[in-house]
């Protein structure tokens, strides 16, 4: 069994990379694969855990909720992304600043 | 070390370098190949830490599901024919600094908590079963089941009604 300690250190590695893909990227497609990877780094965190809790197992079911909205999220964001991409001909999201006061 | 320490070691390896990849890489066709890596990477951390399920249902829904969605959202949005889908990077220099202090600012928490020497860390660890998950998933969270199935049905028509044309509408204004 790998310790806790390495298995934290993991997630928050996982979460800071996927942080930093999400501010510094400008396609919307890049920025959806920086929020999976922070989800997963949520995941792991929350089944490394559920390990100590063999009775309830709440954060291996909490942990499969967060799979199911974030295949929820996933779907909805790409419609509305090509929905942007229909309407503006781009995916870059620094240049749909139609709201710009 | 035994076989399972290191299988372990093994998939928090391809499950790191893969993600370091994806935050190096500035074509996104490469980005997601590669998410399909981590993701197998972390299905099997779920699996060697008890979890067999969830690794299942990881392997299921991310790489079956997510990353589909994904190859397909590149190849809808980035229709340029003989170039390659690059994603321009900005703010590199801040974005890093502020990565990084967060992540510093993580490991001293794990650190200074140092989980391991906690007694209930020690005395309670076991192997949990399938059958049990099944048991609490039916009984004591069928409600929330329920509704996240809901939810999910009611994402996945809306996202259908959003991308999907309809007549009488004119997208490009």
């Amino acid at each position: 069994m790998m310790p806790v300690d390495h298995l934290l250190i993991l997630g928050a590695g996982l979460f800071v990379i996927g942080f930093i893909v999400v501010t510094t990227r400008k396609n919307a497609i890049a920025v959806l694969i920086g929020i999976e990877l922070m989800l997963n780094a949520a995941n792991i965190n929350l089944v490394v855990f559920s390990r100590f809790d063999p009775d309830f197992l709440q954060g291996q079911v909490f942990a499969l909720f967060v799979i199911t909205v974030a295949a929820a999220e996933t779907a909805v964001a790409l419609a509305i992304v090509l929905k942007v991409y229909r309407h503006f001909k781009t995916a870059d999201l620094d240049k749909i600043s139609e709201l710009r006061g | 070390m035994e076989w399972g320490t290191t299988i372990f070691y093994v998939f928090g390896a391809i499950t790191l370098l893969s993600a370091l990849f994806i935050l190096f890489t500035r074509n996104i066709l490469y980005a997601a190949f590669s998410l399909i890596l981590t993701f197998v990477g972390v299905a099997g951390i779920f699996v060697l830490s008890g979890a067999e399920f969830i690794g299942v249902t990881q392997l299921l829904v991310y790489v079956g599901g997510i990353l589909v969605l994904i190859v397909f959202g590149v190849m809808l949005t980035n229709r340029v024919k003989g170039q390659k889908v690059v994603s321009p990077v900005y703010q590199k220099f801040v974005g890093s600094i502020v990565g990084i202090g967060l992540f510093m600012l993580l490991m001293k928490g794990i650190l200074e908590a140092n989980f391991g020497a906690m007694q209930w860390m020690k005395t309670n660890e076991q192997q949990t079963s399938l059958k049990r998950f099944g048991m609490t998933l039916m009984t004591d969270y069928v409600v929330v089941f329920e509704v996240i199935g809901i939810l999910l049905l009611v994402a996945l028509i809306g996202a259908v009604y959003m991308a999907g044309k309809r007549k009488g509408v004119n997208d490009a204004s």
